[in-house]
């Protein structure tokens, strides 16, 4: 029983991480007035590049780092279409959505051998907590990921760069009109929420398994941008939708050990009902940042 | 000057332009890992044009892209972004594989129902997701995103059930040759029918050895269907207005909720055509456990952008699309050559679609300017 409780625990904190660095980036993206439907992109080439330098160098933590680098690169492509040249903002997330997960997979075959499977890293990124009587582990990258969420809310919430970033999402021309460049601050914040996906990316590989495989970020990214949306555009409550995804996902790992008569096919399901039905239930009408999806011209009407 | 404006608007040139450049950025990909691209590129045309049983696969592996890429951008349209047209194909797979299997009508009445129940799946589907929007407010891409896993494990728990699952394999039975939409199904396996393709080559290769079926016609079909709805109808009309500025529909009396589940009915029953047809026409005619989702929804998302803002262009993409996935796959044959090129080529082609949509206002600019130095 106590086993159990803190296995849901473990397991809750274990999958929320990842879409807790991509959601907070994805606040962050869109409030700004950008959407940022390629977080799964950036994700899957954080990922990556986090194994394939943890593989060469040894160092997860080098590791790690470039896995958010590589992301933050493929943020700037997304910036670039969106906010230079105006681009709709959909149709080069979902491009970013294309090249990402692509030249993974391009890049894993040249440098594994033609495997789209890489080799597991050597050393993989440290625990936080081990106590394996009892069943419990805690990756380094929750508190990674605990101080990101908090950094995030206090400076959205709590300083002028936040207001400013919100005002972009709203009222672009109104912060231009206080000599703060609406581009410069838009491509800081593009460029930021890829560098968070690519964290959230590489927490995948390199904390939780220990390679690169096609599957390891299959949807975690849409699960992120949904986590957005259900927490209502703001940093605390898209980690509260991590957490309840976590959870969710814990329940059908704990409640699938059991003798338990429903088919786990249809326990897999949990997580996504779920969160439907607490999106019925609770959340109610949800509306992005006004100026959200809309390129910003100088000097237009 | 102003002749060289009017070209650079056209969405086809620009579009043509980004295809262009995609594969310019992946020749320049391939150089940079040491493969020659001018061998690549030949190779990839070899592999869709030598045969005519390649040129006839890429035809009906472009079909149930075509289908979703429609349903895409039908509800783009609409002012609505339907992600989930990969849960909609899965559903509808799920219940023409179901109904395939147990109901024994004759063919012509076997096939119409499977497909519908198939098409009904998708439709639903859809809908649930507008009226979720409509009543709760809900985001139509967040509910999507859900429905899409909850289809995938479906099919999976359909795939594993005692009823379905045919021993040995990761499947279902397949459904009843009663339900094929296969053309000359029966008659290329006889004896006179052998006879006859033996006699003639081109049609040995292109309808003996793939699944020659109706699909392609339905999916062009489909393509004229969508733009007479979009364009020639009073509910079409209603759904674009919603599309480009729900304030106006509103305030014009048009009941913008009704329209938005309406809208996402009918991209549903699109993505679910393009699932009933592929179970009826192609492959094994079953469904099987998925690991990850085949994409062919979300295939659907690039189709309906390459399209070129016509329901006639989502035609040419997916054959496009279908071509370079499947020269992707010899290239790495016989190259070596990573075939996911192939999608780094699609994604920048997508990435400079979005780039060229900037293009009629750049011209604007311009022109304007320059008519003012004037």
């Amino acid at each position: 029983m106590f086993s159990s409780i803190f296995m849901t625990f473990a397991i809750t904190l274990m999958y929320s991480t990842p879409l807790a660095f991509a959601a907070i980036g994805g606040v962050i993206c869109e409030r700004s007035g950008i959407v940022n439907i390629g977080l799964e992109g950036m994700m899957s080439i954080g990922a990556f590049t986090g194994v394939a330098v943890g593989y060469y160098t040894g160092s997860p933590w080098l590791g790690f780092l470039c896995g958010g680098l590589a992301g933050g690169l493929l943020a700037l492509l997304h910036a670039v279409a969106s906010i230079t040249f105006m681009a709709d903002q959909t149709v080069s997330g979902i491009a970013i959505n294309l090249i990402g997960p692509g030249l993974s997979l391009f890049l894993s075959r040249l440098l594994f051998h033609g495997a789209t499977t890489t080799l597991p890293v050597p050393k993989k990124l440290p625990k936080l907590i081990n106590i394996s009587s009892v069943n419990f582990n805690v990756d380094i990258t929750v508190l990674l990921a605990l101080i990101v969420v908090i950094t995030a809310w206090f400076i959205m919430r709590r300083t002028k760069w936040g207001l400013r970033i919100r005002a972009l999402g709203e009222h672009p021309a109104a912060v231009d009109t206080l000599g703060v460049s609406v581009y410069r601050s838009r491509y800081a914040c593009v460029i930021l929420s890829g560098i968070l996906a690519g964290f959230g990316g590489a927490s995948v590989t390199l904390a939780i398994i220990s390679q690169f495989t096609p599957t390891a970020i299959s949807g975690q990214g849409f699960i992120a941008l949904a986590a957005v949306i259900f927490g209502k555009w703001r940093c605390s409550g898209a980690y509260l939708a991590c957490l309840l995804f976590g959870f969710a996902q814990a329940l059908v790992v704990v409640l699938g050990g059991g003798n338990l008569i429903i088919p786990s096919d249809i326990l897999a399901m949990l997580p996504y009902i779920l969160t439907i039905v607490v999106l019925i239930l609770f959340v109610g009408n949800s509306s992005a940042p006004k100026a959200s999806g809309k390129p910003y011209q100088k000097g237009s009407r | 000057m102003k002749k060289l404006d009017n070209i650079l608007k056209n969405p086809l040139v620009s579009t043509v332009l980004a295809i262009i450049l995609g594969f310019m950025v992946a020749s320049v990909i391939l150089l940079a890992v040491g493969y020659k691209p001018g061998q690549c590129l030949a190779v990839m045309f070899n592999a869709v044009f030598s045969r005519p049983k390649f040129i006839m696969n890429v035809i009906i592996k472009s079909s149930p892209i075509i289908l979703t890429g429609l349903s895409v951008f039908f509800a783009f349209k609409s002012g609505l972004f339907n992600i989930g047209a990969e849960g909609q194909y899965i559903a509808s797979t799920i219940v023409t594989t179901i109904l395939g299997i147990i109901l024994d009508l004759p063919p012509l009445i076997q096939v119409p129902v499977i497909v519908l129940g198939g098409v009904l799946a998708g439709a639903l589907l859809g809908a649930a997701v507008g009226f979720l929007k409509a009543k709760f407010g809900i985001n139509e891409v967040i509910t999507s995103i859900m429905f899409n896993w909850i289809a995938l494990y479906l099919c999976n728990y359909v795939s594993n059930s005692e009823r379905f699952h045919r021993p040995e394999s990761d499947g279902t039975f397949s459904i009843r040759d009663s339900g094929f939409t296969n053309l000359f199904y029966n008659w290329k396996f006889s004896k006179e029918g052998r006879e006859y393709l033996k006699n003639n080559q081109f049609l040995n290769d292109a309808v003996l050895k793939t699944d020659f079926s109706l699909n392609f016609i339905i999916a062009v079909i489909m393509a004229f269907v969508v733009w007479l709805i979009l364009y020639k109808t009073v509910k079409g009309y209603e759904f674009r207005v919603s599309g480009i500025n729900v304030d106006a529909a509103r305030n014009n009396g048009m009941c913008v909720e009704r329209n938005i589940v309406y809208s996402m009915l009918i991209a549903g029953a699109l993505s679910g055509l393009a699932g009933a047809l592929t179970v009826t026409g192609t492959g094994s005619h079953n469904i099987h456990v998925l690991a990850i989702f085949e994409n062919n929804g979300f295939n659907g998302m690039s189709v309906a952008l390459i399209a070129g803002g016509t329901p006639f262009g989502c035609i040419f993409a997916g054959l496009l699309f279908s071509g370079l996935i499947y020269a992707g796959q010899s290239l790495q044959f016989k190259t070596g050559a990573p075939s996911e090129i192939v999608n780094i080529m699609i994604g920048v082609i997508v990435f400079f679609v979005a780039l060229t949509q900037f293009m009629p206002t750049l011209v604007d600019m311009i022109s304007k300017r320059r008519n003012k130095d004037v």
